[in-house]
């Protein structure tokens, strides 16, 4: 049943993976700016320039050239780096590992500790305790993340001399980095949930348990929490393209390599293949995350099943 | 009756009964009375800021706060304060500009989408939920990048990142009110779909769209500041709160205030736009008819 459902949502994929593919593809040639001008040496004719575009294949018709491009992503050809004068697979292998452990370590911080505060405080509903998770939640959805990065810096780097400032050397370089993605994050999945709990509270069966003579504990554990996971694991597989989005700004505060970095050095290089293969990567996270959602909460979920399949 | 003053009506109803509900609440009243006063200090800027926002002195340059300058000065004697006050003239409008024109296109698309349905509801909502996966930043970075920098391309970027949004929420509304009997009744009198969408669908339809683009001013204002702090918002010497901090960035060491305050002045003036959109939210009743979308 959950594997049906798993291949008719991978089926689902296709038609949206194409129009992305298309956006993606198109968007590099409204972009203004000629990455071959940059090329060209001062003094040189307009042959030279007609061969530099034929060596791109740019002088092609452009369904020839999106069906040679969508090709060549296929065979995990991503072309040549126009500015960079590099193989984009290399640049991308390059730097997507620095994502990955940022993207990673953010979502493992995000999703333990903001679970760990939801649920105590849905459990503890202390007025105090109850005060400061909504502070911290406010807090964590309102402020910018760049400028939460800045003044990490400026406290943890500069004041403390804690960590580095700056790079990707070790793991002390990725902590402010994390922290900072991770904080919007916690107060997210802290406040899903802290909801879930208390709405699961209220069920009749809660009552029943109770009823029964089951301890606190089980009911929370055993009953509560199966029950109030659904939600959280959906905000967490679609977090992940936030979380993608916010390593773009870290990874630029903190000089770190990553695709977030390398995608917006190309968006000001005009490098079209690389910013095509940056974007491709994160849309391709992007569609991962809300597939592993879907099927996570289909599985849990039997009503969800039916009803899409 | 024309539209434009049945519109007028609908949002005099709207504002006379929740606004104040909203102001009743002690958190509502800190919240908006910032905001309104924000938006003063916004409109009043020359004759409030202490100095002017561009007048350098490198005598003074990088002046810790204190007097006279008592937000301090940056890397070119200008300062802070005077401009934070005038950033906020630009964070406010591009911010307000932006989720207007999103919201307006998104209402339209929405509304249309879920009264018409069929081949165009599925064309729209292909393409809003396209959008809808990605990050705010990522889409407002690629727009600005087709555009250019700037603080026109900032508020088409931030109206386009918002668009699905809008458009997800109206549509949902609509969906919802179509089965309802009186709108059932309505269609059954043989009323016109224009006569139904707009007197009897929009009026119902419209008070979750304020409420989530009343919020979402918050949201434009953080993505606002983050474009300008990668340089693609406000070109100097318009201060706007996040090109200070990019130019303040190089400074960090040395002046910290620069980056400071303006961020001061973003997380403020967001955490009231959300505090008083919780209030209205509570006041309207709502919160139901914010998560079907």
């Amino acid at each position: 049943m959950i594997l049906r459902y798993t291949f008719l949502r991978l089926l689902m994929l296709i038609p949206v993976s194409f129009s992305i593919s298309v956006v993606i593809f198109m968007i590099v040639y409204l972009l203004p700016g000629d990455p071959i001008d940059n090329l060209l040496r001062v003094g040189s004719s307009p042959e030279d320039r007609a061969e530099l575009v034929a060596q791109y294949g740019l002088d092609r018709n452009l369904v020839v050239q999106y069906f040679v491009w969508i090709g060549n992503m296929f065979q995990g050809e991503f072309g040549q780096a126009i500015v960079l004068r590099r193989p984009v697979a290399d640049l991308v292998a390059q730097n997507l590992p620095y994502s990955l452990t940022l993207g990673g370590l953010a979502f493992l911080f995000s999703s333990t500790v903001g679970m760990t505060l939801g649920t105590i405080s849905a459990v503890v509903r202390h007025p105090v305790l109850d005060r400061f998770m909504r502070g911290f939640i406010l807090l964590g959805s309102t402020v910018p993340g760049f400028w939460l990065a800045l003044l990490l810096i400026l406290f943890f780097s500069v004041n403390l001399g804690w960590f580095p400032v700056s790079g990707a050397g070790g793991w002390t370089s990725l902590v402010l980095p994390v922290l900072t993605i991770g904080f919007g994050g916690v107060a997210l999945v802290a406040r899903v949930t802290r909801v879930a709990l208390l709405d699961a509270q209220r069920e009749d069966f809660v009552t029943l348990l109770h009823a029964k003579g089951l301890s606190s504990g089980t009911i929370l554990f055993r009953h509560l929490m199966p029950h109030a996971l659904l939600p959280v694991v959906t905000i967490l597989a679609l977090r992940i393209g936030w979380i993608l989005g916010g390593a773009v700004t870290v990874e630029f505060v903190f000089g770190r390599p990553g695709l977030g970095s390398l995608l917006i050095r190309a968006l000001g290089q005009r490098d079209y293949p690389v910013v095509q293969a940056c974007l491709l990567m994160l849309a391709l996270a992007v569609m991962l995350g809300t597939l592993i959602g879907d099927v996570a909460q289909a599985s849990m979920d039997p009503r969800i099943r039916e009803k899409k399949s | 009756m024309k539209v434009s003053s049945m519109t007028a009506r609908t949002l005099d109803t709207f504002a006379r009964m929740s606004i104040g509900r909203a102001f009743a609440s002690g958190i509502g009243m800190v919240a908006g009375g910032f905001l309104i006063l924000l938006v003063l200090v916004a409109i009043f800027a020359p004759w409030i800021a202490p100095f002017d926002y561009a007048a350098q002195n490198l005598m003074n340059a990088n002046a810790p706060p204190g007097w006279p300058h008592l937000l301090g000065t940056d890397e070119f004697g200008r300062d802070v304060l005077s401009r934070v006050i005038f950033g906020a003239r630009t964070s406010l409008s591009v911010s307000a500009t932006a989720i207007a024109i999103s919201m307006a296109a998104g209402m339209t698309l929405g509304a249309a989408a879920g009264y018409f349905g069929g081949v165009f509801e599925r064309a729209v909502m292909t393409v809003v939920d396209l959008t809808w996966s990605f990050p705010d930043i990522l889409i407002a970075l690629i727009f600005v990048a087709i555009i250019g920098p700037g603080l026109t391309s900032t508020t088409f970027a931030i109206a386009i990142a918002y668009l699905a949004q809008f458009t997800r929420l109206t549509r949902a509304q609509i969906v919802r009110l179509k089965r309802e009997t009186f709108i059932e009744a309505t269609i059954n009198l043989g009323a016109k779909p224009s006569h139904i969408l707009l007197r009897h669908l929009m009026p119902n339809a419209i008070a979750p769209v304020i409420v989530v683009g009343m919020l979402a001013i918050g949201d434009g204002i953080v993505l606002e500041a983050t474009l300008g702090f990668f340089g693609l918002g406000a070109q100097p010497p318009t201060p706007s709160w996040g090109a200070m901090m990019s130019s303040g960035t190089a400074q960090l060491f040395l002046s910290p205030w620069v980056i400071i305050f303006p961020g001061v002045a973003v997380a403020v003036t967001v955490i009231a736009v959300n505090l008083f959109g919780d209030e209205l939210i509570r006041a309207l009743d709502i919160r139901d008819r914010l998560r079907g979308a």
